[in-house]
C-alpha cells in the first residue's frame, strides 16, 4: 500500500541523502559516512565534481545578486538541501534586511536543520514538501505566510531538475510555479548537463555511481535545458555553461579549456 | 546560518612601511591563487583577495611586532575556517607559501629572527586553524545530528498524529471493524461492532473469529474465509447473520479482507461489518407480501410453486408427495347473487378452515387464485394420506358458513394426485391434479377424484382422436364397410347398412363406438356423415347399374346432431342428384331418442326426406323411451331391435320366453303401425329361424355376413357365395 503522504518515512542514516552528500562536497560535516563514502567514491570517478558543485554554489551566489539588483526582495529556494554557507537569505538579507526567503526540500533532516539554524528568522520558512507537486508547495502556510505573490519573486532551482526526469513532466512541473507568478518574476536554474558529444567516460562512471547509490539523474543538453524556461524570457547572457554566466571576474573561469557541465540561466515571466 | 565573515575592510590602516606593505600585498595574491578553488568560500575572487590582504598584514605586523606573540597566527588560522576554507588543502597550501614566499616577498629572506618567529607563527596558525576546524566539524556533526534527532521526533509526532487519526477513524466508524490474527484470534473491535453484537471488547478477545459461526451461514461464506487465510484471496464480501449478546439475531454484510506483512505472508484479517437488519426484516416482509395472498393470508401460487420446486429438488428428502387441488363448487353463483364482498369474505372462511384442517411439517395450503385452493404433501406414504387429508377438508367444509345473515352451505370438488417423486415433474403433478379436479366435478362434485392413470390415458387417446379427426377426413383414413339386410322369408339381400370406419395410423383400425361420439361433441360429424352417405350413394349408384331391380337399398346412419342439421334435407338431395340415385334406393337410421325427444323441425325435415322417397328407420328400437302414440304419427318406414333382445333367443334347443315375447310384441307393433322390421344382431341359425316364425321381415347380423368391402356385397349380389 502506498504511504499516505501525511504519514511520516523512516528516517535511515545508512541511506545517503543528496543534501548531505552536497553538503559533504561542499567542505561540510552536516553529514554521516553513508554520506561521505558516496561522496567519495563520486570524487574518485570524477575529481573535478567538487568543481562542479562549487560552480552550481557560486551561480546560485551570482544569480541572487543579480535578482536583487533587478529589484527582487521574494525567494522561494526549491531542493535547497542542508544549509552550509553562501545560503540565499545570507546573500539577500545582507542586501536588503527585508528580503524574505522560503526553503523548501523534501529531505526531512534537511529541513529539521534548517528550521533550527533558522527560528530565529522570521523572514525565512522552512517547508518540507516535494517540489514535485508544486500545488502542494504553493498552497502551504510556509509559502503562503511569506510571500507575496502580487509582488516579483524569484523561483530558484539549483542542483534541483536534473534530478528529475522526463517522465516526472519537468515542464509542467516549472508551469505549476510559473502560473502563481506575477509577470517580473524570475526563474533561476542551474543544471547538470552537456551536449551529446562530450560525454566522457569519467561522466559516465560517476553518473552510473550516483544512479545507483543516491537518486537518479537526467542530463539535459543545452536546448533541452532551455525549454524548461516556457513562459519565461531568458536574460542575458541566456543559457550558457555555468561559470560563464555573468562571472563577476574573469579570473574565475577555469582555465582548464573544458567545457563545463552544466548549464545555467535565469528568465523573466513575461 | 553560518557565522557572519568578516568582510570590512580595515581602516586603521597598518603602521607598516609602504615597502612592506606592497609585499605583503603581492604575498596576499599569491595566497589567493594558491586557495581559491580549494575550499568553497561564499566570496567572489575579489573579495577573497581582500580577506587574504587583511589577514596577511594582520600576520606581518605580529611578524615584526614587539614583544613577539603568536596569538595572531592562531587568530589568522582560526579566521580561515570562519570564512569556510575548510578544504585540508588550503592550509597546506597556506603554510608552505608562507615559508616559501613570505620573507622574501617582504625583503627579508636572510632575517633568521624573522624567520624563527614566522616558523612559531606558521605553528600557531596550523593549530588555530586546527582547533577552528574541529569545533566547526563538531559543531556541525553536533548541528546534523540534532536535525536527525528533529526529523525524527517530528516524524514521530506525525506517526502518532496518524495513529491518533486511524484510531479515531476505526474508534468513531460507524461501520462495525475489527481485527483478529491469522489464527483468528480477534484482537480489537471498535465501539459500532460492540454495539451492533452487544459484546464489550474483552469479551469479544475471548472469541475466536471461528465461533462467530451461524448455523444459517451459507457454506460460501466459510470456505471463502479458509481461502482468505490460506492467502489465496484477499477480500470477499457476504451476507452473514450473528448471535448477539441478547440471543437475538443481527443481519449483516460483511467484508473481510487480508492483511499481509512485507513479506506478502497474511499477518492480520480485518472485518467491516454493516448491521443491515433492518433492510433484512424489510426484504422478508416484501417477500412474504410477494408469496402471500392478500385476502387470506395463505401462501399464494408463487410461494407454492417456489415449495413445490423445492420438493422436487430435494429428493432425497422425501421419496413421496401428494397434492389436493379443491375447487369450490357454485362459488360463482355465491359471488354474483351476494356480491364479492360476501364472496372474499367466503373465501376467508374456506382458507381458515383449510388451514385448520392441514397443519403440520411438511403441509403447504395455498391459494391458486380465485376459488381455487391447492394443499401440498411431502413425504406421504401412499394415496390414503392424501384420501385423509381429503376426507378432512370436505368434512371441516360440511357446516355452514355465516356472511352477513346468510348461512352458506359450501362443497368443494378435489382432484388428488399422490406418488413417488422419481419418474414425475411438479409440473406433471400440477397437470394431472388439475385434470383430476375436473373429473370430481363431472363425477357430480362435493367430492374427491383420485387420478386414475388409465382414465387419463383414455381421455388423453380420445384427446387424441378428436385433435386428429379433422385432418384424417381431408387424408381419407375413413372408409365405408357393409352389412347385409337380409329378407328372411328368402333369404334376399334387400339392403346394406353403411357402416363408418377409421384406419388410424397409430391406433389401427377403429369402430364408429371409438369416435362417432367424439365426432357429434367436436361437430365434426355432420361433414363426416354428409361423405358417408355421399360413399354409401355412390356404391348405391353403382350396384343399382350393376344389378338393375336386385340393387340392394344402402342404410346410412344418422348422428343426433346431423338430423339437426338445417341443411340436411339438402345435402341429401344434392348427393342423391350427384349420385343419380333414386331416393328409395336411401334409408337413413336414426336412434329413438333423436327422433323422439325432438322438436318440430326435425321432423319436418324427416317428412321431407320421406315425401321425397327416402326411407326413414329407427335404429335400436327397443332400448329408448318410445311415445308410441306418437309413433303412430311419425314418417318412419322401419323399425330395427335392437340385437340385444336376440340374446334369449341364440340358443338351439331352448329360447327365453321373455326376450321371444317382447320380440313378437315389436314385431306386431310395427306390422300394426304398417312399418318393416329388421332384426339387428343375428348371430345363430336358431336364431334367425325363431325371427322368421316370429314374422319378422328382415334379418342382419354374423349370421348373413359380417360388415365388408362393397365387392363382399357384389360377390354377394352376383350369388358367388
Amino acid at each position: 500500500m502506498e504511504r499516505p503522504n501525511w504519514a511520516p518515512g523512516d528516517i535511515d542514516l545508512e541511506r545517503p541523502s543528496v543534501a548531505r552528500v552536497y553538503d559533504y562536497w561542499l567542505g561540510g560535516a552536516h553529514n554521516f559516512a553513508a554520506d561521505r563514502a558516496v561522496g567519495q567514491k563520486a570524487l574518485e570517478f570524477m575529481p573535478e565534481l567538487r568543481d562542479v558543485i562549487l560552480n552550481h554554489r557560486a551561480f546560485l551566489r551570482r544569480a541572487v545578486r543579480y535578482l536583487l539588483g533587478r529589484g527582487v526582495r521574494q525567494f522561494l529556494d526549491l531542493g535547497s538541501g542542508i544549509p552550509t554557507v553562501g545560503n540565499v537569505h545570507e546573500i539577500a538579507q545582507t542586501a536588503d534586511p527585508s528580503a524574505k526567503v522560503v526553503y523548501v526540500d523534501m529531505d526531512p533532516v534537511a529541513v529539521a536543520h534548517s528550521r533550527s539554524l533558522l527560528s530565529g528568522n522570521d523572514r525565512v520558512n522552512v517547508l518540507q514538501a516535494d517540489v514535485r507537486d508544486p500545488a502542494s508547495v504553493l498552497s502551504s502556510p510556509e509559502v503562503n505566510d511569506l510571500l507575496d505573490f502580487e509582488q516579483p519573486t524569484a523561483v530558484l532551482m539549483i542542483a534541483l531538475m536534473h534530478f528529475v526526469s522526463d517522465d516526472e513532466n519537468p515542464i509542467g512541473i516549472i508551469g505549476g510555479y510559473r502560473d502563481r507568478l506575477a509577470p517580473g518574476s524570475f526563474l533561476a536554474i542551474s543544471h547538470a548537463g552537456y551536449e551529446p558529444d562530450e560525454e566522457t567516460g569519467s561522466y559516465r562512471a560517476a553518473r552510473a555511481m550516483y544512479d545507483r547509490n543516491v537518486t537518479p539523474m537526467t542530463y539535459r543538453n543545452k536546448v533541452e535545458f532551455t525549454k524548461l524556461f516556457e513562459g519565461f524570457e531568458l536574460v542575458e547572457p541566456g543559457a550558457v555553461r555555468l561559470p560563464l554566466w555573468n562571472p563577476e571576474s574573469p579570473d574565475d573561469l577555469d582555465g582548464s579549456g573544458r567545457p563545463f557541465p552544466g548549464f545555467g540561466a535565469v528568465g523573466r515571466k513575461v | 546560518m553560518t557565522e557572519r565573515v568578516d568582510h570590512r575592510v580595515r581602516d586603521d590602516r597598518s603602521p607598516l612601511d609602504p615597502a612592506v606593505l606592497a609585499g605583503a600585498e603581492s604575498f596576499a595574491r599569491s595566497w589567493a591563487t594558491a586557495v581559491i578553488g580549494s575550499s568553497y568560500v561564499p566570496m567572489t575572487r575579489s573579495e577573497v583577495a581582500q580577506h587574504l590582504q587583511d589577514l596577511t598584514e594582520m600576520l606581518v605586523e605580529a611578524l615584526f611586532a614587539s614583544p613577539f606573540r603568536t596569538a595572531p597566527g592562531y587568530e589568522i588560522g582560526s579566521r580561515l575556517v570562519d570564512a569556510h576554507f575548510t578544504g585540508t588543502d588550503t592550509l597546506g597550501r597556506t603554510i608552505q607559501l608562507l615559508g616559501d614566499d613570505l620573507l622574501a616577498e617582504l625583503g627579508s629572506a636572510g632575517d633568521d629572527r624573522l624567520r624563527s618567529r614566522l616558523a612559531a607563527l606558521q605553528g600557531a596558525l596550523a593549530a588555530g586553524y586546527a582547533r577552528a576546524l574541529r569545533e566547526r566539524t563538531l559543531a556541525e556533526q553536533e548541528a546534523i545530528r540534532a536535525a536527525v534527532l528533529d526529523a525524527r521526533d517530528q516524524a514521530e509526532a506525525m506517526l502518532r498524529a496518524s495513529e491518533a487519526r486511524f484510531r479515531a477513524m476505526f474508534t468513531e466508524a460507524a461501520i462495525g471493524i475489527g481485527i483478529a490474527d491469522i489464527e483468528g484470534r480477534i484482537l480489537d473491535v471498535n465501539q459500532a461492532l460492540q454495539d451492533m453484537l452487544g459484546f464489550s471488547v474483552e469479551e469479544m478477545r475471548q472469541y475466536n473469529v471461528r465461533d462467530l459461526m451461524h448455523p444459517e451461514d451459507a457454506g460460501s461464506v466459510w470456505r471463502l474465509y479458509d481461502q482468505l487465510i490460506a492467502g489465496e484471496c484477499d477480500h470477499y464480501r457476504a451476507e452473514k447473520r450473528f448471535h448477539r449478546a441478547d440471543g437475538e439475531q443481527v443481519w449483516t454484510h460483511l467484508t473481510l479482507s487480508l492483511v499481509r506483512d512485507d513479506h506478502g505472508e497474511p499477518q492480520y484479517q480485518v472485518a467491516m461489518i454493516e448491521d443491515v437488519t433492518d433492510r433484512h426484516l424489510l426484504q422478508n416482509r416484501l417477500r412474504y407480501q410477494a408469496l402471500h395472498d392478500p385476502l387470506t393470508g395463505l401462501p399464494n401460487r408463487a410461494l407454492f410453486l417456489e415449495r413445490l420446486g423445492r420438493v422436487f429438488n430435494n429428493r432425497g428428502k422425501h421419496l413421496r408427495a401428494g397434492l389436493c387441488y379443491l375447487d369450490l363448487d357454485g362459488f360463482k353463483v355465491i359471488n354474483d347473487s351476494l356480491g364479492h364482498d360476501t364472496g372474499d369474505q367466503l373465501l376467508v372462511e374456506v382458507g381458515r378452515r383449510l388451514d385448520h384442517s392441514v397443519s403440520g411439517e411438511g403441509k403447504l395450503v395455498a391459494r391458486m387464485g380465485g376459488d381455487e385452493f391447492v394443499i401440498l404433501v411431502e413425504g406421504s406414504t401412499g394415496e390414503q394420506d392424501i384420501v385423509d387429508v381429503a376426507d378432512r377438508v370436505l368434512t371441516e367444509l360440511e357446516a355452514p358458513i355465516r356472511i352477513a345473515g346468510h348461512e352458506l352451505s359450501v362443497s368443494a370438488s378435489i382432484g388428488i394426485v399422490e406418488r413417488e417423486l422419481s419418474g414425475t415433474t411438479s409440473a406433471d403433478l400440477m397437470r394431472d391434479a388439475d385434470i383430476t379436479l375436473y373429473w370430481a366435478k363431472a363425477d357430480g362434485k362435493a367430492r374427491w377424484a383420485l387420478y386414475d392413470p388409465e382414465r387419463n390415458a383414455r381421455e388423453v387417446a380420445r384427446f387424441t382422436l378428436s385433435a386428429t379427426m379433422p385432418r384424417a377426413l381431408e387424408r381419407g383414413e375413413f372408409y365405408v364397410e357393409y352389412q347385409p339386410l337380409v329378407r328372411l322369408e328368402d333369404s334376399t339381400v334387400v339392403g346394406v347398412e353403411a357402416l363408418v370406419r377409421w384406419q388410424h395410423p397409430e391406433f389401427g383400425r377403429l369402430a364408429p363406438d371409438r369416435f362417432i361420439e367424439l365426432a357429434e361433441e367436436t361437430g365434426l360429424i355432420v361433414p363426416l356423415g354428409r361423405w358417408v352417405l355421399h360413399k354409401a350413394c355412390e356404391e348405391a349408384r353403382r350396384w343399382l347399374v350393376e344389378f338393375g331391380d336386385a340393387a340392394p337399398f344402402v342404410s346410412v346412419n344418422l348422428a343426433v346432431r346431423q338430423s339437426r342439421d338445417p341443411e340436411l334435407v339438402r345435402d341429401v338431395k344434392r348427393i342423391l342428384d350427384e349420385c343419380a340415385l333414386p331416393p328409395h334406393h336411401l334409408q337413413l337410421e336414426l336412434t329413438e331418442s333423436a327422433i323422439m325427444g325432438t322438436a318440430d323441425e326435425p321432423l319436418e325435415a324427416l317428412r321431407a326426406l320421406c315425401d321425397m322417397g327416402v326411407r326413414i328407420a329407427i335404429d335400436d328400437f327397443g332400448t329408448g323411451y318410445s311415445n308410441l302414440a306418437y309413433l303412430k304419427h311419425l314418417p318412419v318406414h322401419e323399425l330395427k331391435i335392437a340385437g340385444s333382445f336376440m340374446e334369449g333367443l341364440r340358443a338351439e334347443t331352448e329360447e327365453d320366453p321373455v326376450d321371444s315375447q317382447i320380440v313378437a310384441t315389436l314385431v306386431q307393433l310395427a306390422h300394426a303401425l304398417s312399418l318393416g322390421v329388421t332384426a339387428e344382431g343375428v348371430e345363430t341359425p336358431a336364431q334367425a329361424a325363431r325371427l322368421l316364425r316370429l314374422g319378422c321381415d328382415t334379418g342382419q347380423g354374423w349370421f348373413f355376413a359380417r360388415p365388408g368391402p362393397p365387392e363382399d356385397i357384389d360377390s354377394l349380389l352376383r350369388g358367388d357365395l
